[in-house]
């Protein structure tokens, strides 16, 4: 650690420097989570917009028979997966940036990050009762 | 917010709007509106899963003019969403970050969103055979 300044090595404990995670304590998890998610929802929003494009105008058969198809349900509940955690890493940060009360700041990550689970659980639970039971 | 009284530094409405700036706020602004589509995405899903008829209503309301229009949003807005964030894919890699790429890159995904969603919608009108 040649580089590193004085004043570095001396404030940040050793065990603190090898764990790498810096001053918030989490590290790039949420930089690396968004770029995931972001690589994952590239293919899959594709799919999901030409899909889109040939159910225009189908009726609850037609659909009931494209979301049964095997590839189709798995497709489905994971560009949901990607799309609701990719969501939330980013409505996060810009409620970090744009919301300086506390209070508020809270409330709104609160009800983004339950909200999304709620949303992506209740999109997954659809396609399976839709492919499942019909 | 430790104070309040503390000076801030100009913010952006006091700077002239560049290519570089308006596609950086369109980007934050499009991945908001997704968010919503998001949630239309889910009521789309559950209105299948609660039979026939509640699916049917709600491919009524998105045939709507008005659903079309906000679902022409939510298309324009997947796809510069898209496009963009393989700029910044480019970005983490350490690419394009000087001025000519920065532009050229920023043309490319205003044309590229722009095009795709038009394209997506002929094909879309072109399935239902009223192109």
């Amino acid at each position: 650690m040649t580089n590193t300044p004085q004043h570095h090595s001396q404030l940040r404990s050793k065990l603190g420097r090898v764990r790498g995670l810096g001053s918030t304590r989490e590290g790039v998890h949420h930089w690396w989570a968004q770029r995931m998610s972001a690589m994952a929802l590239l293919p899959l929003s594709l799919w999901f917009v030409y899909s889109l494009i040939s159910l225009t105008g189908s009726d609850y058969y037609t659909f009931q028979a494209w979301a049964s198809e095997f590839g189709n349900s798995v497709f489905l509940v994971l560009f949901l997966v990607a799309t609701f955690h990719h969501a939330q890493l980013g409505l996060q940060v810009v409620i970090e940036d744009y919301v300086h009360s506390e209070l508020w700041k809270m409330g709104m990550l609160l009800f983004v990050k339950y909200g999304s689970v709620l949303f992506a659980a209740s999109g997954i639970f659809a396609v399976l009762k839709i492919s499942l039971a019909g | 917010m430790a104070d309040d009284t503390r000076p801030l530094s100009p913010h952006l409405q006091i700077y002239r709007p560049q290519v570089t700036s308006v596609l950086s706020v369109t980007h934050r602004a499009t991945g908001v509106v997704l968010a919503l589509a998001a949630v239309l995405l889910t009521y789309w899903l559950a209105s299948a899963a609660y039979g026939p008829a509640s699916f049917a209503r709600a491919q009524a309301v998105m045939e709507s003019w008005f659903g079309r229009l906000i679902l022409f949003g939510f298309t324009f807005s997947l796809f510069y969403h898209l496009c963009n964030g393989v700029r910044h894919l480019g970005w983490d890699l350490g690419w394009g970050f000087d001025l000519i790429r920065l532009r050229i890159t920023g043309v490319i995904v205003i044309l590229a969103s722009l095009g795709l969603t038009a394209l997506s919608w002929m094909m879309a009108y072109g399935h239902v055979g009223k192109l």
